[in-house]
């Protein structure tokens, strides 16, 4: 299917040649040249990728509907009939994902010159914002599971070392490591449930290999045509496509911090803020998303699997937007902010309307990566001043980066002008109208909606505490716009965050589906026949003007409480409730929990592991140990006493002997011709004797 | 008693040999040592000349004689000359004290 001849494999590759030459010149290019020649190489190479995206989508359009672009480079792994290739392959789904992530991304490239400025790890900082585009485009465009999870654990790798960029303040370190370990529970269940899936779909152990039952890949196009013969196998009782789709959604919910997996994510923003922007809100925490809209085949098999997916992300959504009110470091009301809409994002998916999460996962690309950037600016004007209780009346001194931001907040509060509204809306609506799921989808709808609300509040709070109010003076001078590599982005960032909503114009409006919707239906063939619960336009329409509503509602109660910075009662209310405050302040005290049970459970584990190593393992080879050597002494004692000592014995005697008889060897010449005349006189004797006897 | 004998000249013999072997073991000097050997040395061809005249008239004897008194000669010139070098590196030619080669 598809053709061959356009080299896919050049997006990933191109980034994995700049994080190279970055990795392994990038310190001597820097010291000889300077920045330039880094940001050189470690812009340019996303940018052709993104030229060729470009090129590989109007490939795309050329072919007929429900064919992919593929290149295929190398058998891989090959067992028995099993086989997986190292091939990547452009649908209409990675073609959006792979566009989205090498515009973003090579935008944010540009960003980061200007961000990075300076800084001792400048070339560093270019190779893993590379190795990244080269791990996510890997993720993204790869033709079969398998490949997909290479691309999967690299952009966790970089994510790690890019969120301790910084590493010699020990707190950035940490949060690199947080996240990782917390990624490598979801890694866990990832692989679970590629285990699960691997077994169910078929084929046993034999002499001769595994051997298959029909025709077995993990290749994405032929997975659909396999899942059927699974559904009927059970595991513990539980149907197998459920169990990979939990299995599945668990490795979502690590990379894409959903509930339980979440609090890596705000601690993420430790790293450099163009990362914050790239990673940890426009690009790899939507992995999870897009691997769930990726198996969507699998998932509308499974309402349990669905109905985990769509709770656990309004539930999320909910939750993260409730702690994102209460923060006042910028980039932590963003990261809650970024968990929040992930959340929605899950609902999506998780309500069988794929291509709207995956709408609203494009759509909160460019406003989280614009507002993200934004943040960025505020805080290198503010001198690396991260909380908005310093900063008030931005918007004088930095114009472009206010109205950015203003856009951005337009875009995720949800007024129906900027993307955002479109894909919210299209996800809240798809909930409340699914009847797929265990449970009614009001429940997930209700949720979403009270979510958006908040979204929409502490939006426009974070924009009004930054940018209206008295302007700060910082190290005594006024905060200065940023550098048009910085704003230029911003521009860019938000045009895209309007643009996107030409998108996905709602059916409603136009009475055709949308063009994101039509773009996408190839892939998402599975979701059409999903059950609705077949509510009409009336209800479509009140429910889009109550989304509206919420949004203004917040926009209301934010511009009440926080325009100018002037009115008194958020303290006041704080005041009031301090115990609230304080729990939802410090994030309900979820990692606190953790570290209580989880955390401590773990490491009194790992100490009764290392015990157990010192004092049986380590105790059963000592006393290996010890009882060789007592054998072995035993030998010696063998070998010393008895052996040795007869050797030595006879060498004893000889030389007793000796001793004895060297007194004869007097040395003096009478004594010897004495003994020659005694000698004499007995042989004569002697003589006489004998030949008396004998004779 | 007018005829001398076999007898006799075996009875100074055996009083030269007596008194050689005596020489030997109790004299310390070297020379006198060596004086002893002689003595046993003369004693023995005394026996074999006396011997060779009462017996089988045959020549032997006497020049076995000969031999010894060459022999004797020689020994005489080598022992001397190793006296001569003990006494030079020892200081002395006492042979109680030559006892170098004591076991």
């Amino acid at each position: 299917m598809g053709e061959n001849t356009f080299p896919l494999w050049l997006i990933p590759f191109l980034p994995l040649v700049g994080a190279f030459i970055n990795g392994a010149f990038g310190y001597r290019l820097q010291r000889r040249f300077g920045e330039p020649v880094i940001s050189a190489i470690g812009v340019s190479l996303p940018w052709i990728s993104f030229i060729l995206a470009a090129i590989g989508f109007v490939k795309l359009q050329g072919l007929p509907e429900g064919q992919a672009v593929i290149s295929q480079l190398w058998t891989w792994v090959e067992v028995g009939e099993f086989k997986v290739d190292m091939a990547f392959a452009m649908d209409p789904l990675s073609a959006m994902m792979a566009l989205a992530v090498t515009f973003v991304g090579s935008l944010i490239h540009i960003y980061s010159i200007g961000y990075m400025h300076k800084d001792d790890g400048y070339w560093r900082f270019f190779c893993y914002m590379n190795l990244f585009m080269f791990a996510m485009l890997t993720l993204v465009l790869a033709d079969n599971l398998l490949l997909m999870f290479v691309g999967w654990e690299g952009v966790g790798l970089c994510s790690y070392l890019l969120i301790g960029f910084w590493y010699k303040d020990l707190n950035n370190a940490k949060a690199g490591m947080k996240a990782f370990v917390v990624n490598r529970i979801g890694d866990f269940g990832f692989l679970i449930g590629f285990f699960i899936l691997f077994w169910s779909l078929g084929g046993e152990w034999s002499e001769a290999g595994y051997r298959t039952t029909g025709a077995f890949s993990l290749h994405f196009g032929s997975l659909p045509a396999m899942i059927d013969s699974m559904a009927t196998k059970t595991l513990w009782g539980v149907p197998a496509p459920t169990l990979v789709g939990i299995f599945f959604f668990i490795g979502a919910a690590g990379k894409s911090a959903q509930i339980p997996l979440y609090i890596w994510l705000p601690d993420a923003m430790a790293g450099p803020t163009p990362v914050s922007a790239l990673i940890h809100a426009a690009t790899m925490v939507t992995a999870g998303v897009y691997m769930v809209a990726r198996m969507n085949f699998l998932y509308v098999l499974t309402p349990t699997a669905m109905t985990v997916v769509a709770l656990v992300g309004a539930v999320t959504a909910l939750f993260a937007a409730t702690i994102g009110c209460f923060q006042y470091d910028i980039k932590k009301v963003l990261a809650y902010s970024t968990v929040s809409q992930l959340g929605f994002m899950f609902i999506g998916v998780g309500v069988g309307a794929y291509w709207a999460g995956t709408y609203h996962l494009l759509t909160h690309a460019f406003f989280k990566a614009c507002l993200f950037l934004c943040a960025g600016s505020v805080i290198l004007a503010m001198h690396h001043e991260q909380d908005m209780r310093k900063m008030g009346g931005l918007g004088k001194p930095m114009p472009l980066t206010r109205w950015t931001y203003w856009i951005a907040c337009v875009a995720i509060a949800g007024f129906p002008v900027a993307s955002g509204f479109f894909s919210k809306d299209e996800i809240l609506w798809q909930a409340f109208n699914t009847d797929a799921l265990l449970i009614p989808g009001w429940i997930p709808w209700l949720l979403g909606f009270v979510a958006a609300g908040l979204t929409s509040f502490y939006m426009w709070r974070s924009y009004f505490m930054t940018f209206t109010g008295k302007t700060p003076e910082v190290h005594g001078h006024e905060p200065e716009e940023q550098r048009p590599a910085v704003t230029g982005v911003l521009v860019i960032l938000a045009i895209g965050a309007i643009l996107a909503s030409f998108l996905g114009l709602p059916h409603l409006w136009m009475h055709i589906p949308s063009a994101i919707q039509q773009f996408l239906s190839p892939v998402f063939g599975a979701a059409a026949n999903l059950k609705t619960a077949g509510y009409g336009h009336g209800t479509e329409w009140l429910l889009m003007i109550a989304s509206v509503g919420v949004a203004t509602l917040g926009l209301g109660i934010a511009w009440w409480l926080y325009r100018g910075r002037t009115s008194t009662i958020p303290e006041r209310v704080l005041k009031t409730f301090p115990r609230i405050h304080k729990v939802v302040y410090n994030k309900y005290y979820v990692d606190e929990a953790y570290q209580a049970t989880a955390i401590r459970g773990f490491l009194g584990l790992s100490r009764l592991s290392a015990w157990f190593d010192f004092k049986i393992v380590d105790g059963m080879v000592n006393g290996a140990g010890t009882i060789t050597r007592a054998f072995a002494w035993i030998d010696g004692a063998i070998d010393t006493y008895i052996v040795d000592g007869i050797v030595n014995l006879v060498a004893q005697t000889v030389k007793a002997i000796g001793a004895r008889l060297r007194r004869t060897q007097t040395g003096r010449l009478p004594t010897y011709l004495a003994g020659l005349v005694i000698g004499v006189i007995v042989l004569i004797v002697l003589t006489r004797f004998l030949s008396d006897v004998y004779g | 008693m007018s005829h001398v004998g076999l007898e006799h000249f075996l009875v100074v013999g055996a009083i030269l040999f007596t008194l050689g072997i005596v020489c030997v073991l109790t004299r310390r000097n070297a020379v006198a040592v060596l004086i002893g050997i002689e003595l046993i040395l003369n004693a023995a061809g005394l026996n074999l000349i006396a011997f060779s005249r009462y017996g089988g008239q045959s020549l032997e004897g006497s020049v076995f004689v000969l031999f010894i008194i060459v022999l004797a000669a020689a020994e005489a010139a080598v022992a001397l000359a190793l006296i001569l070098a003990i006494q030079r590196r020892l200081k002395t030619v006492d042979v109680d004290r030559t006892d170098s080669l004591k076991g």
